[in-house]
């Protein structure tokens, strides 16, 4: 097992990772800039390196300042958490230079699925169904042009190089792909240095789902089943649930077979999401892999008992995997809601500032990841993310109304937070009746 | 390696190894090894400020901690007070700086940074012992402003 470790990261990742390496007997060291230097779980990490100023460039996104966090601090390993450094290809390389593990897969597969165009190839390679689009990369609007009309509109132009959501554009017909190209490619060389652009059908109204995926390095790997994703607004999504409510088993068995297959074909090893889309007939469609753990990653471990983050830091110390796949199970109905300091009044605006009052919710079946408490001020320079409330119960009906409890129970004062929206959501009569899609949340709200 | 101010670049696989070495007086490169801590050896010379005082007549005022500057590290890394394990340390108490007077290395990577005073005085304190870890923002040095 790992002796000590580094946290590339901040937040409720770095005291979600703290707390696992505790667990396991791993000494934790975690990084921070100025603007998080009062942050309470700073006191339980068993060291704590300043690494600069507020701004991301200058600390979490410092790979200088974090190897030499790390180096100075000698630990083992680094776990990238998520966002930031943790799907950055030359991040991994340089740790891998230094003599340093990092939590995660091996460069080369982070680097095969990190390409979206590359990994949809492997997928087709592993007789996985991909969503109908270009075999490559779009060079020029003519070849956009060409395959939608034949494959038939509407379509989505993506960054090759993408994630996040970003770099994406819809087009309905021949006059809006030309602009949709354009401007994707430009979003796309903007955000992520590489305007490479494909090009999928656009499913109409699908839901998200995604699988759960731990490999080891001896070449095996385990699903830990599916969260629906479907609730999101601009690509980011606000509520999770597990299980999918409205997969059969053999379609699920299809989905995470899938999953397996893909993970295996790249040679990954550690933590995977393998994403889908879900169309109205209930057939699935690949669309990436996310090469990291994920914010939504609880939801998963409430309904399988597993802890993820343990895991990633046994795969990382060597140790292949026991446990046979019958051994994991879905127990339960698990929902997460991300709560962001933002105002839903004025579209979604974010909203820092200092956290006066806090209570937060508890009870039977309720969990809260999260670093802030009261006192807190929440910073300008991070996401906007302060808090994931995840409950689990026995059915969909009894985690619906625990959550609808604890949201109300939840104090978060003065800031705005989407608190007020994920209510509303939940007790919306499509989301109860298991009637929405990726598009239900900008519809209705 | 010239935009990056680049002298020394050394690169190996078996083992892997990545060696980086921007412009510096001496060519060898610093190990960590254990050298007499500054401030412990030679005496202190007068600092300018309380001679000026005393040749303006009036007392000399002992200055409290509030009036120096701190010189802090810009980088987390590795403190060296020295060039080289064996030459002469770049600051001691009572060296006058200016503001682009080096006043130590703080290697990070293997890049031996040099890191300049910014502010001009004496060197009343130094905070940090050769081979010391700090982090970004760590005062290592207290300046007393001319």
């Amino acid at each position: 097992m790992l002796s000590r470790i580094l946290i590339a990261n901040r937040g409720e990742i770095a005291l979600r990772i703290i707390r696992a390496c505790h667990e396991l007997g791993i000494e934790a060291v975690a990084v921070y800039s100025e603007a998080d230097k009062d942050a309470p779980y700073l006191q339980l990490a068993d060291e704590a390196i300043c690494i600069g100023p507020a701004d991301c460039a200058k600390s979490y996104l410092n790979i200088p300042g974090i190897i030499s966090a790390a180096e100075i601090t000698d630990v083992e390993a680094i776990h990238p958490g998520y966002g930031f450094l943790a799907e950055n290809v030359n991040f991994a390389q340089i740790c891998r230079d230094c003599g340093i593990t990092f939590i995660g897969p091996p460069v080369e597969a982070m680097r095969l699925l990190g390409d979206k165009v590359q990994a949809r190839k492997l997928a087709r390679e592993a007789r996985v169904r991909v969503v109908p689009g270009s075999d490559g990369t779009i060079e020029q609007v003519s070849e956009a042009l060409e395959l939608a009309n034949k494959i038939g509109y509407p379509v989505i132009i993506k960054a090759a190089a993408g994630g996040g959501g970003r770099g994406m554009r819809v087009a309905h017909n021949d006059i809006s792909l030309r602009s949709a190209f354009n401007a994707a490619h430009a979003e796309a060389e903007a955000a992520f240095g590489d305007g490479s652009v494909y090009l999928e059908k656009f499913i109409v109204e699908p839901r998200h789902v995604e699988v759960q995926v731990i490999a080891d390095e001896a070449g095996n790997a385990l699903h830990f089943y599916e969260r629906d994703c479907s609730i999101q607004r601009r690509h980011q999504k606000m509520i999770e649930e597990s299980p999918c409510p409205v997969l059969d088993k053999r379609t699920r068995e299809g989905l995470c077979d899938a999953a397996l297959k893909i993970i295996k074909k790249a040679h990954y090893v550690n933590a995977a999401t393998v994403e889908f889309l879900l169309d109205e007939k209930k057939e699935y469609y690949f669309i990436e892999v996310n090469t990291r753990i994920q914010v939504e990653h609880p939801v998963t471990e409430m309904i399988t008992g597993h802890d993820l983050i343990k895991w990633q830091l046994k795969i990382a110390s060597g140790q292949t995997i026991k446990f046979s796949q019958r051994n994991i199970r879905q127990t339960g109905v698990a929902i997460e809601c991300r709560i962001n300091a933002e105002d839903p009044e004025r579209n979604f605006a974010p909203c820092p500032g200092t956290i006066t009052k806090y209570i937060p919710p508890g009870g039977p079946g309720v969990r809260v990841d999260t670093h802030v408490h009261q006192g807190w001020t929440v910073s300008g320079s991070y996401d906007s993310m302060i808090a994931k409330l995840i409950v689990h119960q026995r059915t969909r009906t009894e985690a619906i109304a625990t959550m609808r409890r604890a949201l109300r129970e939840f104090v978060i004062e003065p800031i705005k937070t989407t608190i007020p929206v994920c209510l509303d959501i939940l007790s919306h009569n499509l989301f109860v009746k298991n009637k929405i899609d990726t598009g239900f949340v900008e519809r209705n709200f | 390696m010239k935009q990056n101010g680049l002298v020394e670049v050394e690169i190996k696989h078996g083992d892997d190894k990545i060696f980086l070495k921007r412009s510096q007086p001496q060519a060898p490169q610093v190990g960590i090894t254990a050298v007499p801590m500054i401030g412990s050896t030679e005496s202190v010379v007068a600092p300018a400020g309380a001679e000026q005082a005393e040749a303006l007549g009036g007392p000399s005022v002992p200055q409290s901690a509030e009036d120096l500057v701190e010189i802090k590290s810009p980088i987390v890394g590795t403190f060296y007070a020295t060039p080289t394990p064996d030459s002469e340390p770049y600051v001691e108490l009572g060296t006058q700086v200016e503001l682009q007077t080096v006043v130590c290395v703080v290697e990070a990577m293997k890049v031996m940074n040099e890191i300049k005073a910014e502010t001009s005085g004496a060197i009343a304190e130094i905070l940090v012992t050769n081979g010391q870890a700090v982090e970004y923002g760590q005062a290592l040095f207290r300046v007393r402003p001319d």
